[in-house]
């Protein structure tokens, strides 16, 4: 999996790197359904970076609920709008913030938890050592991941989500004063269904996806050292940052 | 095994919690809320100018919302927008000379159907038409008005033109 070659430059291995991840990306589609035989191995997966992401996505969800209620409820007051407050907050974390900020925990927490742990069974040659005992490493250890990100990254959006308006709400109506009444009705009657949760949840599946896919291919295709698989972990949050940015821009765009 | 039960048994929670919480997001934050309401009945009402009224915009008295809007379409006859009401059947005694308006809640908010409630001892009936209604105020109207009503009276018109360079 290894680019073939040696890059002439930086560009030249840039670009090899991403050809060499898109490929990747085929082989554990290809592996998906081999992989479904080892179908506990995916339910352990979503385990570990599901529910084991839950304290940090809630505790963050909360805060960012929270935080998102006191700066709009100042911003909405200069203009005597702060009945629209539960709408502004519900609708920037379902469009945007909900999907982002939880993918970029999600990179920081389980992301790097992969590439380390993918990492150090190529270091320690155990990858090599399945393939001889005839399991396929895709199948076994790399889709099982990639199909756990895909599906845990939407709940924990959706979790996150439900603790931010929790906690716009706890600032809001608790203790700013605002009507409880006023708060969800202007939220109930502005909100859609399909344009806001939705698409919300779609852009946090590509999240989980690509994700998954980076730490994947990083920790797949790390230099067996202990400082490649440093390297690779960083890289990981680096890139995993800039691509659910990036992605994140052209999706908005689309789903617009 | 125990170790084994205890993650699927982990995961299984988090997968019904996350699906919880997009019930919830779902039903209880959305529009969706609004359409789960229990019998209603129906009036109509009719206005020369709807504004920006959407289909499911609160109907309201007093602030309080008791119904949305159903329908809106143009009478092909009168020329006018009727607009279809539903409201909820625990409001059924609305005085049958009440007047429906169109209303904006607050300077960026969306636009509503105020009720304002009439002293008569009869109820509007389902399918009964309001016979009072006040559309919805056009800002453009407004500032037609006023530039009609202000224009003359300034001082400064008669000036501009000796100001003016001829060529």
């Amino acid at each position: 999996m290894t680019p073939a070659g040696k890059p002439r430059n930086a560009l030249a291995g840039g670009i090899a790197q991403i050809g060499a991840c898109g490929l990747f990306l085929l082989s554990i589609l290809a592996a998906v359904p081999a992989s479904l035989r080892h179908i506990r191995e995916t339910v352990r997966q979503v385990w570990f970076v599901g529910a084991m992401s839950l304290t940090i996505i809630m505790t963050c969800g909360l805060f960012v609920g929270m935080v998102l209620g006191l700066q709009l409820y100042y911003v909405l007051s200069i203009f005597g709008g702060t009945a629209a407050l539960g709408t502004v907050v519900s609708l920037a974390l379902y469009r945007e913030l909900g999907p982002v900020v939880t993918a970029l925990l999600f990179a920081g927490r389980a992301g790097t938890s992969i590439t380390a742990e993918i990492g150090l069974m190529r270091a320690t040659d155990q990858l090599s050592a399945m393939e001889m005992m005839a399991v396929d490493p895709l199948a076994y250890v790399v889709t099982p991941r990639f199909l756990a990100g895909v599906i845990a990254m939407p709940l924990l959006a959706c979790v996150f989500n439900a603790l931010g308006i929790f906690g716009a709400h706890l600032v809001g109506v608790a203790w700013l004063g605002l009507d409880n009444g006023t708060f969800w009705s202007n939220m109930t009657s502005s909100v859609d269904v399909w344009k806001d949760v939705i698409n919300g949840l779609w852009k946090s599946v590509a999240f989980g996806a690509v994700i998954t896919l980076i730490a994947t291919f990083q920790g797949y295709t790390t230099p067996p050292t202990s400082e490649g698989v440093a390297y690779a972990t960083t890289r990981t949050v680096v890139f995993s940052s800039i691509v659910v940015l990036a992605l994140d821009f052209v999706m908005t765009a689309f789903l617009m | 095994m125990s170790q084994k039960h205890s993650y699927q048994f982990g995961t299984g929670l988090f997968i019904l919690l996350g699906f919880a919480a997009l019930a919830w997001l779902a039903t209880q934050t959305t529009s969706i809320a609004n359409y789960r309401q229990g019998d209603s009945y129906t009036l109509n009402a009719r206005f020369s100018n709807v504004g920006q009224l959407k289909l499911g915009a609160p109907v309201k008295i007093a602030g309080v919302r008791i119904g949305s809007v159903r329908t809106i379409e143009v009478d092909p006859a009168k020329l006018d927008a009727k607009v279809q009401l539903s409201i909820a059947t625990r409001y059924a005694e609305l005085p049958d000379d009440s007047a429906a308006a169109i209303f904006t809640s607050g300077l960026l908010g969306d636009q509503y159907v105020a009720i304002q409630p009439g002293g008569s001892p009869d109820a509007l009936k389902d399918g009964d038409e309001f016979v009072l209604t006040q559309s919805s105020v056009q800002l453009e109207d407004l500032i037609g008005k006023f530039l009609a009503a202000g224009g003359p009276e300034k001082p400064a018109e008669p000036a501009t033109p000796a100001a003016t360079p001829t060529p």
